[in-house]
């Protein structure tokens, strides 16, 4: 179906990027909030909307396209400036625009004190347009255009407060490291292009490719979904090139949580699930993307463990959930992997908006060994962030859980046991993280400084309200897709909603049955996980009082150090990479290369001209009379030449 | 005689009239220069559009043909016609010109007259070597527009002037006298074939002549064109001259001349001698590519913020080199496209350079910090070119960068595997540039009562950004008026299993009627 | 008259003229020579022009005649410049040419 109201979800943002952008500076406060409000706002209606058209459709037949113009045409390749809205389009829309808009309007407060307040919703609705773009497009390239957008938004907002050194640091580190991802991406594109060209097919439309991918033989399918995932590596911080994400928390906190946390983060996976088309078609690059998936997923945790900043533990969080997502989509349960996207996008984006509402309380304090207490001080806060940390551990009944664990029994059912295993793990050691960040900030006693202690305030109600939605969602948003093991106790058939939504996007994966009891015996297990850990977390820091931590601490300090230096891997690429790499360039390329060799080629030929003409010019000696008589001795011997010859 | 008929030929003789005009105005009434000479650019600039409006992009001929006898005992002829290669760049010519005479509006204090004019000048040399078709008239634009070049470097240039232009001078003349000596013997071995001596460049290219013959003849042309392109290793000159030359001498240097060394290699040296060529092109792809990496990684190094400029310039058109050098129409596309982008975004980075260079009076980035807080439009604009210059998506650099990587990898995938290299290394080196000029707290007192951009320079800016954004957007205009020259340069150069190396004459049949007096 | 004696006049007075501005060192002198030297081919014109019954060699010489007077004012006008501001006679103190 082709709806040309399509590109009016596009349109709203970047109307508010205008806006903000050119006028922004002259408006007053209230305006600029408004403006930026409305453009999502009516973004978000317009999905809704668009989404209820969609689900109106009979279940095979829902598509909605609107090709706006021709973008790139060169030749017989064709670019098409083309959007469409399938199930999984429009899981990602809702969850970008509606998340987008509570924390738009949860910024409002946030923000409220900073002089560049213009600027900032500006960059948001930038954000908002490129992502969208990102999940609306139709074909690669369109998708790479949003794909780079965001990796913008994500530098400006990262650098905006670009006075600080470590910000602007930051902002520029976000970027390069997504532009390493962003080449092997690309060149991942430019394969599988060529490869289609060979057989007389060029089209980089995801639904073209979709019927042409069987020509493409499978160890090229192969090398193009490593490539392609090597970009989402970037984009979605997975090892090896998450380091910066962590660094990105220089941002605003509200930005966190939209763009480190909910949706630009998760466009890695969202890619792989576009392409589930070739994917399942490579088994060993999913293989691949599972293994990583798995592998960051505890990583990422581990590091979680030991840190101190409120937010760093979240940004390390995301990366192991995001692995989490990898892991779903990694053993063919790509939906599995969406509705985790979509779960996490609800309690991820809470927990730091929880914290920045944490921050703004504590006048922007951010290391947790200087919080404790603060459940009754600010108690809305304390009970969002609870509703989340719940949801993430994966506690039954939250949303996390049925993600979480939808994802896991997937992993073992495909028969990536070892994959199953690391992300056991790290459900144990998600919810003991995630607790001991709740128990260090809202229980025991009180460690905020005396003058910080005194400002304490409960957040205003435009930045609460997007909580408490948020709290709700985390805590409901799981139903939508219970696990048919659990929908068949109640005899509800049909209970995953969401993977019956997206069954025909993903209709050429094949899903793997495993026995009940297995699958019982798996999530009984995964519950007994999260418990530990949340037990733990509270034995260690609100029983014990910590004292368990210090005496690890005291006796492992190499595993701690380790742990707290994030495995020094940013000092390794600095050494390995961008130390010599610099070298090269200024002292062999630049002041040996190009000053000495080449130059010293040109210089040089221009210096023998010099030496040789200061020899020569000897003979050149003013004296007009000798220079008569050369000219006649030639003259002579011209004439005698002739005449004697 | 009429305007649409000879619409070429005032576009390139109208700056030389304007400058015969100009001749008369008093050189201390410093005001009417400037206005005379902007309006009269800015006119070029609107006669030129009718170009576009009388374009035809469906024809694969020459268009606006014009041909007189100049000197007939060797058959030179005053032979001009262009394709959608030469009109956009032709454009480009037209569209950058009038912005660095503003731009120049107050950078320049001393010798304003001559300055301004010799801007014009130096405009008909440019769109005179895009328009020609005739060998001989083609190189007497080539040198003319030397001179006016030598002198803005040598007159209005730093410290170091005198050596960067004897240097741009010398090696460019280096070149070009390889380029004319093969031209002659073009002529004769013409001539001997088919027994008319012509140098007319259509004729010529249907020239068959053995291998070793056109290795030579095509190195010639080849070396001359990688001078001025410049390709690696023949770069050096670049950096000097960029550095000591005043801001519209970069702008024009960077936006137009360099270009005349790719349009060189597209419309002379690859379908002159199509065998050679395609010996020939790997090696000239590997240059390309080396100068792709090359250039990024000295640039990141560079302490003036020029020469950086200048070596992302190198950077930027290795990748114009490596998309004509694919032959395919991808590649080709995005390499011609790439000029124009390059011309824009590298334009505007000089340009800005230049409104820096004028209030602070330095360009060492060291200098530098925190210039956001105080210059918020000047940060913003040149945020933007930055993100043109790094190929950002939605913006012009993307298109043309795209296009060449996915040429170049149908081409030969390790091409655009190293050559893809060069686009991180691009964001690097304009980041890093970027944070330490802008970001940051304002450590340098001198930086903090930095005036914002006033009105005048805005507008400079202004179309600049409008064409980045445009090109980004909806480039298909653009595409549309490349492609039929890039598929017929295709033609002419690759090797067709039915055809040996003298390819079809289509560009022969011109679209309009000869007249010959 | 016979035309041998002519060129054979007109051979010895361009010797003595190339002589005396090989050898004379006083700039006037040498100029003078030149004009000889000048004077020696015009003979030989005008002899040719009688023997070949043509008005071509006439002409030449006419014009010969026009451009050395133009030529000698030049050159004696740079004579007196060059003695009035270097107080120099001798060509060969005359050597700014040399590098």
């Amino acid at each position: 179906m082709e709806l040309n109201i399509v590109r009016y979800i596009l349109l709203f943002p970047l109307l508010g990027f205008l806006i903000n952008g050119i006028a922004g500076k002259k408006m007053s406060h209230k305006a600029v909030g408004l403006v930026a409000n409305t453009a999502v706002f009516l973004s978000f209606a317009t999905v809704v909307y668009l989404f209820l058209t969609l689900i109106s459709q009979p279940e095979n037949a829902r598509l909605i396209t609107d090709t706006v113009y021709t973008w790139i045409s060169s030749g017989s390749l064709t670019i098409d400036f083309k959007l469409m809205i399938d199930p999984l389009t429009s899981v990602m829309l809702l969850i970008v625009t509606g998340v987008g808009f509570l924390i738009h309007i949860y910024s409002v407060g946030y923000m409220h004190e900073d002089k560049s307040y213009a600027r900032y919703f500006a960059y948001l609705n930038l954000f908002m347009f490129s992502m969208l773009l990102l999940v609306l497009s139709s074909n690669i390239i369109l998708m790479f255009v949003g794909w780079e957008g965001v990796g913008l938004c994500s530098y400006l907002l990262i650098g905006f407060w670009y006075e600080k050194d470590s910000a602007a640091n930051a902002g520029k580190k976000a970027f390069i490291t997504n532009r390493v991802g962003d080449y092997a991406f690309l060149l991942g594109v430019f394969l599988l292009a060529s490869s289609l060209a060979s057989k007389g097919v060029l089209t980089l439309d995801f639904a073209m490719m979709a019927q042409q991918i069987s020509l493409v033989p499978a160890h090229v399918l192969t090398i193009v979904g490593i490539l392609l995932f090597i970009g989402a590596t970037g984009k979605s911080a997975q090892l090896p090139l998450y380091v910066w994400l962590p660094d990105a928390m220089e941002g605003p906190t509200p930005v966190s949580a939209l763009i480190h946390a909910a949706t630009m983060v998760t466009a890695g996976v969202y890619m792989i699930a576009r392409m589930n088309f070739l994917y399942v078609l490579a088994p060993t690059a999913l293989e691949v993307v599972a293994i990583v998936g798995g592998l960051t997923a505890l990583y990422a945790a581990t590091i979680g463990l030991v840190q101190n900043d409120i937010k760093k533990v979240l940004a390390y969080s995301t990366i192991s959930q995001l692995g989490y997502m990898f892991i779903g989509v990694g053993v063919g349960a790509f939906s599995a992997g969406i509705f985790h996207l979509m779960t996490h996008a609800f309690f991820k984006a809470l927990l730091f908006l929880g914290a920045g509402s944490v921050i703004h309380a504590l006048s922007g304090e951010q290391d947790i060994r200087k919080m404790g207490g603060l459940k009754n001080k600010i108690p809305v806060t304390h009970a969002v962030f609870l509703a989340a940390a719940l949801a993430i551990s994966g506690i039954p009944g939250l949303a996390g859980f049925f993600s979480k664990d939808s994802i896991l029994a997937a992993a073992y059912a495909s028969g990536h046991t070892g994959i199953w295993l690391l992300g056991f793990i790290t459900a144990l050691l998600t919810a003991f993280y995630i607790f001991r960040l709740v128990y260090m900030t809202f229980y025991g006693e009180s460690r905020v400084d005396k003058h910080t202690a005194g400002h304490i305030h409960e957040s205003p109600k435009i930045m609460t309200v997007p909580l408490i939605i948020l709290a709700v969602l985390s805590v409901l948003g799981g139903y939508i897709g219970v696990p048919q093991l659990l929908g068949n106790l109640i005899g509800w058939h049909g209970s995953d909603i969401f993977t019956n939504y997206l069954a025909p996007v993903f209709s050429s994966a094949t899903g793997h049955e495993m026995p009940v009891s297995t699958e019982s015996i798996l999530m009984i297990a995964s519950i007994a996980m999260a418990f530990a850990g949340v037990f733990a977390a509270w034995y260690i820091y609100l029983k014990a009082k910590m004292k368990p931590a210090v005496s690890t601490v005291q006796t492992l300090p190499g595993l701690y150090n380790l742990l707290l230096n994030k495995y020094y891997v940013d000092e390794i690429y600095n050494t390995v990479i961008i130390k010599p790499l610099m070298w090269i360039s200024e002292f062999f390329l630049w002041r040996f290369f190009d000053v000495w060799i080449v130059d010293g080629a040109v210089n040089g030929s221009a210096y023998v001209t010099k030496w040789a003409s200061t020899r020569l010019r000897k003979i050149q000696t003013g004296d007009f009379q000798a220079y008569v008589l050369i000219f006649l001795i030639g003259v002579f011997s011209i004439v005698a030449y002739f005449v004697l010859r | 005689m009429g305007f649409k008929e000879n619409i070429l030929s005032i576009i390139i003789f109208l700056p030389l009239a304007g400058v015969l005009a100009g001749a008369f105005i008093n050189k201390d009434n410093k005001s009417a220069i400037k206005w005379f000479t902007l309006i009269l650019t800015v006119l070029e600039f609107i006669v030129s559009l009718f170009l576009v409006l009388w374009f035809d992009s469906s024809i694969t001929s020459m268009q606006f043909v014009e041909k007189y006898s100049w000197i007939p005992v060797y058959n030179i002829n005053y032979h001009i016609g262009i394709d959608g290669l030469s009109l956009l760049l032709i454009l480009l010519t037209t569209f950058l010109t009038p912005l660095v005479l503003l731009g120049s509006w107050t950078y320049i204090k001393q010798r304003e007259k001559e300055y301004f004019l010799w801007f014009m000048v130096l405009e008909a040399g440019m769109i005179g070597v895009f328009a020609s078709l005739d060998l001989i008239l083609f190189y007497v634009f080539w040198e003319a527009m030397l001179i006016p070049m030598y002198l803005i470097i040598g007159i209005w240039g730093g410290p170091r002037r005198i050596y960067a232009a004897v240097k741009f001078f010398i090696y460019t003349m280096f070149g070009s006298l390889l380029m004319l000596v093969a031209i002659i013997y073009l002529y004769f071995a013409y001539g001997a074939q088919t027994g008319t001596y012509t140098f007319d460049l259509l004729k010529l290219y249907g020239i068959s002549l053995p291998l070793h013959v056109q290795a030579w003849l095509f190195a010639a042309f080849a070396l001359s064109f990688a001078i001025k392109v410049p390709l690696f290793p023949f770069h050096t000159w670049l950096p000097d001259a960029h550095v000591e030359a005043p801001t519209g001498g970069s702008v024009i240097l960077a936006g137009v001349l360099l270009k005349m060394g790719t349009y060189g290699y597209m419309r002379l040296a690859m379908p002159l001698f199509p065998v050679a060529a395609n010996a020939l092109l790997p090696y000239i792809a590997l240059l390309a590519i080396i100068g792709i990496i090359y250039g990024a990684l000295v640039a990141m190094m560079q302490p003036d913020i020029k020469k950086l400029v200048a070596y992302s310039s190198v950077s930027h058109l290795g990748f114009v080199i490596l998309g004509l050098m694919t032959l395919n129409i991808q590649g080709v596309d995005g390499g011609v496209l790439q000029m124009i982008n390059h011309g824009l975004s590298t334009g505007a980075l000089f340009l800005l350079v230049g409104m820096l260079y004028e209030r602070r009076h330095t360009r060492e980035i060291s200098q530098f910090g925190g210039i956001a807080k105080v210059m918020p439009v000047f940060a913003t604009i040149f945020m933007i070119v930055t993100l043109s210059s790094i190929g950002l998506p939605g913006l012009n650099g993307f298109i043309g960068e795209f296009l060449i990587l996915i040429g170049s990898f149908f081409a030969n995938p390790l091409y655009a595997v190293f050559a893809g290299t060069g686009v991180i290394l691009g964001a690097v080196y304009m980041l890093r540039t970027y944070q330490k000029v802008f970001f940051g707290k304002i450590t340098n007192e001198a930086n903090s009562g930095l005036k914002d951009l006033n009105i005048r320079e805005i507008i400079v800016m202004a179309p600049i950004l409008i064409m980045i954004v445009w090109i980004g957007v909806y480039p298909k205009p653009f595409l549309k008026i490349i492609h039929n020259a890039s598929s017929s340069y295709i033609q002419y150069v690759k090797p067709q299993p039915s055809q040996p190396a003298s390819a079809g004459n289509i560009l022969q049949q011109s679209q309009m009627p000869e007249r010959e007096k | 008259m016979s035309y041998q004696f002519l060129i054979i006049l007109s051979f010895v007075l361009f010797s003595i003229g190339m002589i005396g501005v090989a050898m004379r060192r006083n700039i006037i002198v040498v100029l003078i020579s030149l004009e000889l030297m000048l004077n020696a081919v015009n003979v030989l014109f005008i002899s040719a022009s009688k023997y070949m019954h043509t008005l071509d060699g006439q002409i030449f010489v006419i014009m010969v005649i026009t451009i050395a007077a133009a030529e000698t004012a030049i050159a004696l006008a740079l004579v007196v410049r060059i003695f009035k501001s270097l107080g120099i006679v001798k060509i060969d103190d005359l050597k700014k040419l040399k590098w």
